[in-house]
């Protein structure tokens, strides 16, 4: 018996070892969190903030949570820029995050602990949440007031469901951008092209050239073809104007109408043109198994010059790239294709959806549309606002001044991606494996026609 | 044992005298040259996915991404980069989160298996109404699957306020694991030989004495192998992690910080095999603790004689 009692001995010494482990150490774990708070921006200046406590009275000691897609290390400049608002009203701001988002958010509210307020990435989604469970508070008074100062009509319905305005925009990026290579072009005496048409010349001049001019890749594990999906309402936007685009969305026009199979021909004209694709890669159908974030890479190589990504690609270029004008890579406003449409920009971005009235929740709300913050935000670099109150020369990189450059331009008509407004089997299913069939040979009509079929009954 | 063999194998024995159980010829046909090429190609293929992802690990990050592992044999780069960053690179440091995944799922293991031992015991040789009803009953609580389980246990958290602590976790995860358990180690139970526990009567044994002195050492394999599964289950579980834990540093798990490496947009997807071998060293250890209890012969020597 005494081998037995010592194997059961060792078993519970298995066992348990994790257990003294963190018993141990939960001692030195408990404050670990509120000191990341205070070693930054000592110096603010609270006289701005008294207007929150004056509407909303004494928030000391009370705590906002958020809930947002926006994971390390991107995250970090957005807990930093919540700080000055913590110390000047003693709220407590919880950020929390999570890459299944869109589904975790959903088991929340049914679960009823529904975050104080979402970033939700697609107006698509809070309609959904607001029709399904009605859960989401409208915005208090102070939120629309920003809105309707800070930013245009567009932007302000995309948050506004049912007649009702429940939600704020956060952060905003461009989808219309051509990535390139200035030194090359510089070497090689290409010219940024300023119409649809000098595009096409540029590409053909490449080709003659004897290089490879587009490089693009659509494959991104689950979500595999979204890349594809934007360029195709990049080109719709443009050669059928954005109420034929709304419609398409909104599927008052059938998913293959007419005009949309002329739209994804023309953007073949590049993706399926086997003399323009893919640089660095291999034939056309290698687009479909290029991965998303690798895609515009060999364009520092020379292997291709031009790579449609959104502002957002940035981050993907090597550090030792310049990102500049006159840099190693920079990225141009893919143009325009008819007039008649004025310049239009494709973009995305977050909303601020509030599940809770509390003061403080308010409070934060109002506080993250205003000017105030979205300039301070700006300040810590590599995020753009739709926010017109942000000074231009307050953002820190040259693509996000480029990117809001488009989205403050009058003369801009901006639209949010129709994938995210589509329902979730088109937008996030049969829209993007469609593209994949698309790209990989099948005919536009034959896959449009297939996409429409998907389209889920009224 | 070969003596009272009489198969048609023994029969065919290399010569009319010696006999050769079944085994025995199995054990020298696997251990023939061919035989011991074919498992060492097995192995190295089996292993080699394994290999890769330990030497990309160490792979700057330009080299990951441009070209596959194998690259290094030509081009030898190594680098501790990818480990610091997933070490040390996020605001909240990963011994949180290892501390956090310890203090999940050493409770879940510990719960389940005490609360299992007890009830399998009761099973396996008390005799009280209904019982057969309600072990089937137990033990087709294995059919609900979790998925269905998880919104109304989250509302039930949320009404009695446990949420935002480790207390949905553990109970969610000792819920989920009781019906096997409970099914398992009564069978393991059921197979200790009756003259033991009859003896141990006679010897004026009540159910504690023998279920503490008897029992508890006998069915020492199965605890063991019962540990380390749901250990394994708990350490490597995102879902349920998720849904009740959510992502915040005070109770996420291992798992949810290293699903997030890759970032908002996947950039930095060069740090996952990093993250993956980080996130493997404790379930490693565990099972080397714990593997050698649930290899020995399971009633080596109990009822001799």
């Amino acid at each position: 018996m005494a081998r037995s009692n010592a194997r059961r001995s060792a078993v519970a010494t298995g066992c348990v070892l994790g257990l003294s482990f963190f018993l141990a150490s939960c001692g030195d774990d408990g404050g670990g969190d509120d000191s990341d708070n205070t070693d930054a921006a000592g110096d603010v200046d609270c006289s701005e903030f008294e207007q929150y406590t004056e509407e909303y009275g004494d928030l000391e000691g009370t705590e906002v949570t958020i809930y947002s897609t926006i994971t390390p290390p991107e995250d970090e400049p957005h807990i930093e820029s919540y700080v000055p608002f913590e110390e000047c009203t003693g709220v407590d701001v919880v950020y929390e995050h999570s890459d299944e988002f869109e589904a975790q958010l959903q088991v929340r509210i049914n679960g009823g602990n529904p975050p104080d307020i979402a970033y939700v990435p697609q107006p698509g989604l809070l309609e959904t949440i607001v029709q399904d469970t009605g859960a989401p508070v409208p915005a208090p008074e102070g939120v629309e007031e920003n809105v309707d100062e800070f930013f245009s009509e567009d932007w302000k319905e995309y948050g506004t469901i049912d007649g009702t305005f429940y939600a704020a925009p956060l952060g905003s990026n461009v989808k219309s951008f051509v990535w390139y290579s200035p030194t090359t072009f510089e070497a090689n005496g290409y010219e940024v092209p300023e119409t649809w048409d000098d595009l096409i010349a540029l590409s053909d001049q490449i080709v003659d050239d004897g290089g490879v001019p587009w490089c693009q890749g659509i494959a991104s594990g689950d979500a595999t073809g979204w890349p594809a999906t934007d360029f195709i309402e990049d080109i719709l936007l443009r050669t059928a104007g954005p109420e034929v685009y709304d419609q398409w969305y909104q599927h008052e026009i059938p998913f293959n109408d007419p005009q949309v199979v002329d739209a994804v021909d023309q953007a073949g004209e590049i993706l399926k043109n086997p003399d323009y694709v893919n640089g660095g890669f291999g034939d056309v159908s290698s687009i479909a198994t290029t991965d998303v974030n690798q895609a515009g890479l060999p364009i520092l190589e020379e292997q291709c010059y031009l790579h449609r990504a959104a502002s957002f690609y940035a981050p993907n270029w090597p550090e030792d790239a310049e990102i500049a004008e006159d840099g190693d890579v920079y990225a141009f406003y893919l143009p325009a294709i008819e007039e008649e449409f004025g310049d239009p920009v494709l973009g995305a971005g977050e909303f601020t959806v509030a599940f809770d009235d509390r003061p403080e929740v308010q409070a934060f709300q109002e506080y993250v549309s205003s000017a105030e913050w979205a300039n301070d935000k700006a300040e810590l670099g590599g995020w753009v606002s739709a926010n017109t109150g942000v000074e231009l020369d307050n953002y820190q990189d040259p693509i996000s001044r480029l990117s809001a450059e488009l989205l403050q331009d009058d003369d801009a008509v901006f639209r949010f991606d129709a994938s995210d407004l589509m329902p979730g089997d088109v937008g996030a299913g049969s829209f993007w494996t469609g593209m994949v069939d698309w790209i990989t040979g099948a005919e536009t009509e034959e896959v449009l026609t297939q996409i429409e079929e998907t389209w889920p009954e009224e | 044992m070969s003596a009272v063999q009489s198969t048609p194998e023994t029969r065919e024995g290399w010569d009319g005298t010696e006999t050769v159980s079944p085994s025995a010829r199995a054990r020298k046909r696997l251990s023939s040259p061919g035989a011991s090429t074919a498992a060492i190609i097995i192995a190295v293929l089996w292993t080699l996915p394994t290999f890769g992802l330990f030497l990309s690990s160490f792979r700057p990050e330009e080299e990951i991404k441009n070209n596959g592992w194998w690259n290094w044999f030509t081009d030898p780069q190594l680098t501790l980069e990818n480990y610091r960053e997933v070490l040390f690179g996020s605001r909240t440091e990963l011994s949180t989160y290892v501390i956090n995944s310890v203090a999940i799922t050493v409770p879940s293991v510990v719960i389940p298996v005490s609360l299992a031992l007890l009830a399998a015991y009761a099973f396996a040789w008390m005799k009280f109404p209904f019982r057969d009803t309600l072990f089937v009953a137990v033990f087709a609580l294995q059919i609900v699957p979790i998925q269905i389980a998880l919104v109304p246990l989250l509302q039930i958290f949320v009404d009695v306020g446990l949420n935002g602590t480790f207390w949905p976790l553990w109970i969610a995860h000792s819920t989920f694991a009781l019906p096997l358990a409970v099914y398992l180690l009564h069978n393991f139970m059921r197979d200790i030989p009756v003259e033991l526990i009859e003896a141990a009567r006679v010897d004026g044994a009540g159910h504690v004495k023998i279920f503490g002195t008897i029992m508890l050492p006998l069915i020492m394999p199965a605890i063991a192998a019962f540990c380390v599964f749901q250990f394994l289950w708990v350490w490597n579980d995102l879902l349920v992690a998720l849904t009740f834990a959510g992502s915040t540093s005070d109770v996420a798990p291992l798992t949810a910080r290293i699903a997030e490496l890759v970032g908002t947009r996947g950039t930095e997807w060069h740090l996952l095999s990093a993250g993956a071998f980080v996130a493997m060293i404790i379930p490693v250890l565990v099972f080397l603790t714990l593997q050698r209890f649930f290899v020995r012969g399971l009633l080596a020597g109990s009822v001799k004689g």
